[in-house]
């Protein structure tokens, strides 16, 4: 087993040690990082074409060709799988926690450095298989990122659900397990590898977001890795645990009195969790870029720890939430209604400690900032749809409509993408060593921010006029016609709003080789990463363990020689 | 010849070894200094608890699984009446008792080495002293026992498995068998990642690694196979009491 002993002494040399397969935690999140960013162009261009076929659903496209039906199902079923796993799940875990989380609690690497390594390449490989479903006979799955059976469970039932599907299942498995392998060393870490003086409510705000994701992930991922395997036994052996007595194409199937409600039941279970395994880690940057830039302590340090915990506890409570179109009992369906409810509370509590925490600071509007002042808006704006779909009377009309993919894009896709943009533009210097250009980081914010909103504002409108989703063509259909122009700007939205990541990229890769040198404490702030050099050691701190005296969010201290307390700074160090 | 006289009983190092002071990792914000083998064993019994929980989270959800569906009402052929389609499975019931008696006698001899290794690490450093005995220590390689005795346990439920298809119960028979295969399957397959772990920690051995590192090998495959122990008695009482 290696430890951070051995990772200590000597840093690896050599290109494939040190680069491929290194131990090192701080390499390893920028493999996430990296890996991440590609899953998000392949997501990003299959949702584009998406967009495309529903306004010109007779266009032939270069390279795809024309779009039928079963192709428009196969791109709804990639972009939301990809997105969700490989990026959503993937960068800010697997990419910020690795590379920050250690530092943040002073330890030189993770606990586990060699499980870690493995759980990248196993990501990767998952990746892998989960693209190579685009290149086998009938293409990639056409039953959507939750699977639902029998579609999923039969290959007769369409073109891709042969081995498309076998393949799309068995990535989401080598993912389970990879996931299962990071959250086992992301907790162990955190209790077991902090620098003296950083007791539990000591440690910043991410690294509290990063351990409760971590336990989400632990006793989530495993429920759907088990869900999983019995998709894969009734498709390939035989068993009906989830295919009823089933006739496709006029033969009747072999299968019999299984039920797809309890795939429903196992993969929510896991589902719901995954939510907030997406959002948590964006909520813990938030308030640290929100305090860092509002030149003020987070407001409620405890009640955000506390608010995290609740939402991570009432997470597992209320998976029934995406299924009261199943017709479970109204009581069933009430008591999940309330538990949804509920976690508007923790919610509530979150965004108004954000708001206290800008409220008559000495606000610094840089990228980081803008973009958690745009998680913050996204993540409010995206939540109050939340209270319409936990209500079952409402959550029938709606749940099939653009409605819900409107909600559930504001607040767990691109509020989370809005988490990892804070993120990125937050430790790029410290990752990197050099600034990001910041007039491009605020062209981008400020088109990704509007484009958002122009994309999916109006879909909630598109849902409550009965605009069904999953249909790939809807411009023949007589009450949607007076829909086309309003699909057609969100269309427009996405086209430019994609072709405005391109300065995303354009700003992470010149400031890599070009951006000015970055200095140890580029934002004032408090926490360990900023008190190493940029980029960190092998080892973190240089061989120096670092000794933590102050919270994570001592700014603006009456008294303070400065408007900050590092963490390590002496104990006589202090305000009035 | 000087006779080495220990203070603290042999038989008590097994429940509670001495370690050396915790400089080392954190807990609580304590440590941060460079790792001992006290914090290493520590660390590692953390993330077991860690692995265990994802193992239970697994088997839960086969188990609500195997619950929801035995208790499900299908339709019968003519689609016309609710039916109960369980069926059920007539177990090899001696079969399954003689390898329920084989994992637990496993579960002892990998206690038994368990202590056994974490009595050489807490003597290790007294056996060096020139003229110091220690006595006769036991020179069983229990862990050696373990691993048969955990082939001889997946031999017995290959040979349940067998068995099952002489009474005609395959994977794809009924929902019942599908679960009775499933169950069983899946708990052979953790069963054997114990095994491969017993492979790494007589590897150790073999490359001359210090013995407070094959104590932390052992003592976590230990654990871990008291897990399966565990776990295999609630598979069976399962496939028993709801049958």
């Amino acid at each position: 087993m290696a430890t951070p002993a051995t990772v200590h002494s000597h840093a690896p040399q050599g290109f494939i040690r040190k680069y491929i397969f290194s131990l090192d935690h701080k390499v390893i999140g920028i493999q996430y990082f990296f890996l991440a960013l590609t899953a998000v162009w392949v997501g990003m261009i299959l949702s584009l074409l998406m967009r495309i076929h529903m306004i010109w659903p007779t266009a032939t496209l270069p390279l795809i060709g024309d779009i039928k039906p079963e192709t428009y199902l196969a791109l709804m079923t990639m972009h939301g799988t990809i997105m969700v796993f490989f990026v959503l799940t993937t960068a800010p875990q697997g990419g910020f926690g690795n590379y920050v989380l250690p530092i943040q609690i002073g330890a030189p690497d993770m606990a586990f450095p060699v499980l870690n390594m493995l759980s990248f390449w196993t990501t990767f490989v998952a990746f892998v298989v989960m693209l190579a479903a685009f290149f086998v006979t009938g293409g990639p799955p056409l039953h959507g990122w939750t699977g639902y059976p029998p579609l999923s469970a039969i290959q007769s039932a369409g073109p891709g659900e042969a081995l498309g599907a076998d393949l799309w299942i068995t990535s989401i498995a080598i993912f389970c397990v990879a996931s299962l392998m990071g959250a086992l060393n992301f907790i162990t870490t955190t209790l077991d590898l902090r620098a003296k003086g950083m007791t539990m409510m000591r440690m910043p705000l991410t690294v509290w977001s990063w351990f409760i994701t971590a336990i989400l992930g632990l006793l989530a991922f495993g429920v759907l890795l088990s869900a999983g395997i019995l998709l894969l036994m009734d498709r390939n052996m035989g068993t009906s645990f989830y295919v009823p007595l089933t006739v496709v194409n006029g033969q009747v199937l072999a299968h019999k009195g299984g039920s797809p409600l309890l795939w429903q039941h196992l993969f929510w279970f896991f589902g719901h969790p995954e939510v907030y395994i997406a959002i948590l880690p964006g909520m813990g940057v938030a308030s640290q870029v929100l305090s860092t830039f509002s030149r003020k302590p987070i407001f409620g340090y405890k009640a955000m720890v506390y608010a995290m915990l609740a939402i991570g506890f009432l997470g597992f409570m209320v998976w029934g939430h995406h299924m009261f179109m199943s017709g479970m009992s109204p009581y069933s369906a009430f008591t999940f209604s309330i538990l949804t409810m509920c976690i508007g509370v923790p919610s509530a509590i979150k965004t108004f400690n954000w708001l206290g925490t800008m409220w008559k600071g000495h606000i610094r509007f840089q990228t980081p900032m803008l973009y958690a002042i745009g998680f913050v808006s996204l993540f409010v704006s995206g939540g109050l749809s939340g209270p319409f779909l936990a209500q079952p009377v409402l959550d029938i009309q709606l749940h099939d409509t653009a409605f819900v993919p409107a909600h559930f894009h504001l607040i767990m896709g691109v509020a989370a993408i809005f988490g990892i943009f804070a993120a990125t533009h937050y430790w790029f210097p410290k990752m990197f060593g050099r600034m990001m250009n910041e007039t491009l980081g605020r062209i981008h914010f400020f088109i990704t921010l509007a484009g958002t909103y122009a994309i999916f504002m109006p879909m909630h409108y598109l849902g409550m006029a009965g605009q069904t989703r999953r249909y790939s063509q809807f411009t023949e259909v007589a009450y949607l016609q007076k829909l086309i122009p309003l699909n057609t700007f969100i269309t427009w939205a996405a086209i430019i709003t994609v072709a405005a990541q391109l300065l995303f990229v354009i700003n992470l890769f010149w400031s890599l080789f070009k951006g000015p040198k970055a200095p140890d404490n580029p934002w004032d702030a408090t926490t360990l990463e900023w008190t190493t050099t940029t980029p960190p050691p092998h080892d973190n701190f240089g061989g120096v363990t670092p000794e933590v005296h102050h919270g994570p969010y001592e700014y603006g201290v009456p008294g303070a020689p400065k408007d900050f307390i590092m963490q390590t700074d002496p104990p006589t160090v202090s305000g009035h | 010849m000087a006779t080495y006289t220990p203070t603290t009983r042999l038989d008590d190092i097994g429940h509670k070894p001495p370690e050396p002071p915790a400089r080392g990792g954190g807990g609580n914000g304590r440590g941060g200094e460079y790792p001992d083998y006290g914090a290493r064993l520590r660390r590692a019994r953390v993330g077991l608890i860690c692995a265990i929980a994802t193992v239970c989270m697994v088997f839960m959800a086969l188990t609500s699984a195997y619950i929801f569906r035995r208790g499900l009402p299908t339709l019968d052929d003519g689609g016309t009446s609710y039916v109960r389609d369980w069926g059920g499975v007539d177990l090899p019931w001696l079969l399954l008792g003689i390898n329920t008696a084989i994992l637990l006698a496993s579960s002892l001899t990998v206690e038994l080495a368990r202590r056994q290794v974490a009595r050489q690490a807490a003597l290790s450093p007294v056996q060096s002293i020139p003229g110091v005995s220690l006595g006769r220590e036991s020179r069983i390689p229990w862990l050696g026992v373990t691993a048969i005795l955990g082939c001889a346990f997946l031999v017995g439920q290959w040979l349940a498995w067998r068995r099952l298809n002489d009474f005609g119960f395959y994977v794809n028979t009924n929902p019942s068998s599908s679960f009775v295969f499933l169950l069983t399957i899946a708990h052979a397959v953790h069963l054997a990642g114990g095994m491969i772990a017993m492979v790494w920690a007589a590897s150790t051995s073999l490359m001359h690694k210090p013995i407070e590192s094959r104590r932390i090998v052992v003592d976590i495959t230990a654990w871990y196979w008291h897990f399966m122990a565990v776990l295999w008695i609630y598979i069976f009482a399962l496939l028993t009491v709801a049958r």
